[in-house]
């Protein structure tokens, strides 16, 4: 009813080829963005941007980064706390070692210093794939989760390995109170989310997915594997590599190695899994899910009546995540995106189902 | 020399126990062709129960033997594990039958986490110890060849020597039983097993029960040796490597990977590590495993994969 498209004729390649061809689509899109850049910094309470809306924003960027490797070109990695990890403390060491280094390009650097170090370590899947090179990629965690507690260059000499960050502006304009931090967050994810669909639109995004479905063939059809491979490496640990460096300059303020562990990087597996492997909505869906879930969890018993420790809600938190990802597996492999364009098709036809 | 021998076998010792944790990656891998990243956490789920039964047991039925407490958690513990085999495999890995390696995967490591949350609830999230009255003391040998000699630790041996018995029985398990050659065929392709009357469920409960007894092993005792507790789970990631340096559907793979890695890491501990800064027993395993990987992408004794379109 409210979603039909009958009547929005295309008579150009290029109306054809938009992202969003539907005026429905387009006009939710831009109230989505009015929101977040209007409605949000004015009528949100300060914890919530703080605590929720910025992380919620850089772990996205982030699933959005691993999607591409995992879900566009099929590379399966664990290691991508450990690119964040790198693109935190490069962009710390620019911001330290070089005077007067503006915030956005030191973020931007920590990103290609990820990209190298992504690249390098994306140099295994050229031979071996899948299940090995899950395991080789764990190997970058355990490196950089090493390196970056004893190496002291890295940290400027700070014995513990916990390196902050204090000051940040850019043009002049200081990034301090939650709204800021949360406006500058936004304009990064909004950026790199349109380069990223452009991206996987383009040559190199169906390159990418012809590797994932089926290497050999696309090898057959004279798509290069080491091309597409590494530049899914290159591409997905540069995005990453950024928000990890968001996560540590912006959200954390101050950070050690462990704020990259091998947890988070299994969290923003999950993240790509729930929210849908492929899709660049899906790694918002599934980052709000898994922001909002321990929220959630810690609030239900309380509205139910009754308390529970925090040891059992740690562990049912545990529980309830490893149980979604079977039942994602299962029931929806596609993820809450795939729900998300089924609600769409219904909506199509409703009310009437035919 | 004497430090050197002496490092060298601690490295075996505990490269062994690798091995044990190990061969339960492989049994999965060539009976199912699933890379099971839920090892670890069954190994904790294993230790888990085996400790809490072998304490609570005495306190329920009111007997004092260590001795009985022990055979009784352990038979507990084996009944439990295969009844996880059967849920993971009623509620997950029969609704994924024939799906890409990848997806495979992802389950078992939602299987991880569910397992972890599901111990922790039931059996509580503290440092339990396991006491199966294997010998403390270390041994004393070789004290004529070296000066100070050889101090080498019993519970490490009689370790090396269950999981040396262990790879034995599974390794006649595979080779001449009916079951075994049935896992074998699944392994290589479940369609064609299936076609042939391979009951496909069965074979995978049987799998999952074996390797929640290898796993059952491996927890009593890396339990004895250091405590159940989470970090058990971790043990597991050390295992990763070993499975990938000798091959994924090699057992004897994994226990040579095993004695390499176990290895390699002390001596590059104590010789290499000086000179970069220490704690590299981190990541050596890893680095070591994809340096290798490069050489000979299916490792050690792993079956050659070869791609046809």
């Amino acid at each position: 009813m409210f979603y039909r498209e009958n009547g929005q004729f295309k008579s150009s390649y290029r109306a054809d080829q938009q992202i969003l061809p539907i005026t429905q689509d387009r006009i939710a899109m831009l109230v989505l963005l009015l929101a977040a850049f209007v409605v949000v910094p004015l009528g949100v309470s300060d914890y919530w941007m703080r605590a929720i809306l910025t992380p919620f924003l850089i772990l996205s960027l982030a699933a959005l980064g691993l999607n591409i490797l995992v879900g566009y070109c099929g590379q399966i990695s664990l290691g991508t706390g450990a690119f964040m990890a790198v693109g935190a403390y490069a962009a710390y060491n620019f911001q330290v070692r070089i005077d007067g280094m503006p915030l956005i390009a030191s973020l931007l650097l920590g990103g290609l210093c990820a990209t190298v170090i992504g690249v390098l370590f994306g140099i295994p899947s050229l031979r071996i794939k899948g299940l090995y090179l899950a395991v080789a990629t764990l190997a970058a965690q355990f490196f950089t989760d090493w390196a970056f507690l004893r190496i002291q260059w890295f940290t400027n000499n700070s014995s513990s390995g916990s390196v902050s960050v204090a000051g940040l502006n850019v043009f002049g304009v200081p990034i301090e109170s939650p709204v800021q931090k949360y406006l500058f967050c936004l304009i990064f994810v909004v950026v790199f989310a349109l380069l990223a669909k452009n991206l996987v639109r383009s040559a190199i995004g169906r390159e990418w997915m012809a590797m994932r479905d089926m290497d050999v063939a696309a090898a057959v059809i004279g798509i290069r594997p080491v091309y597409a491979k590494l530049t899914a490496f290159a591409v997905s640990s540069f995005i990453v590599g950024v928000a990890g460096a968001l996560w540590g300059f912006i959200h954390l303020g101050a950070w050690e190695p462990a704020a990259f562990s091998i947890d988070r990087s299994f969290q923003l597996l999950f993240m790509v899994i729930i929210g849908g492997l492929g899709s660049i909505m899906g790694s918002f869906f599934g980052a709000a899910f898994i922001v909002l879930l321990p929220l959630f969890l810690n609030q239900l018993p309380g509205w139910l009546g009754f308390s529970i420790s925090t040891a059992l809600a740690s562990h049912l938190e545990t529980m309830i995540f490893g149980a979604l990802i079977v039942f994602f597996l299962i029931v929806e492999p596609h993820g809450l995106a795939r729900l998300w364009s089924t609600a769409k098709e219904k909506l199509r036809l409703w009310p009437f189902p035919h | 020399m004497g430090f050197f021998l002496e490092t060298l076998f601690g490295g075996l010792m505990v490269g062994m126990l690798y091995s044990l944790i190990a061969i339960g990656f492989v049994l999965i891998y060539k009976a199912s062709g699933v890379f099971n990243f839920a090892q670890g956490a069954m190994v904790l789920f294993a230790a888990l129960a085996m400790a809490r039964f072998s304490e609570w047991f005495p306190l329920w039925f009111g007997f004092q033997s260590l001795i009985l407490a022990n055979i009784l958690a352990f038979i507990a513990a084996m009944a439990v594990m295969v009844v996880v085999a059967w849920l993971i495999e009623r509620l997950a890995l029969s609704k994924l039958v024939n799906q890409e390696g990848i997806t495979l995967l992802m389950a078992t490591l939602g299987i991880a986490y569910f397992l972890d949350g599901v111990g922790q609830t039931i059996f509580g999230n503290d440092i339990y110890k396991i006491d199966v009255g294997m010998p403390k003391e270390p041994l004393m040998v070789l004290q004529g060849t070296f000066q100070g000699g050889l101090l080498l630790s019993q519970e490490d041996l009689v370790a090396a020597a269950v999981s040396a018995a262990l790879v034995v029985v599974l390794a006649i398990f595979f080779q001449k039983t009916a079951t075994g050659r049935a896992l074998r065929a699944v392994a290589d392709d479940h369609q064609a097993a299936q076609s042939i009357g391979i009951p496909l469920k069965r074979i995978w409960v049987i799998v999952w029960s074996v390797a929640g007894f290898s796993a059952l092993v491996a927890g009593v005792i890396w339990g004895s040796k250091l405590g159940v507790q989470f970090s058990l789970s971790l043990v597991a990631l050390k295992a990763l490597p070993v499975v990938i340096l000798g091959g994924l559907t090699s057992i004897p793979g994994a226990i040579i990977g095993g004695l390499l890695i176990g290895v390699g890491e002390k001596l590059s501990e104590i010789y290499l590590g000086p000179m970069l800064g220490g704690g590299i027993e981190i990541w050596f395993a890893y680095v070591l495993a994809l340096v290798f990987l490069l050489v000979r992408p299916q490792g050690l004794f792993g079956e050659k994969i070869i791609d046809r379109v």
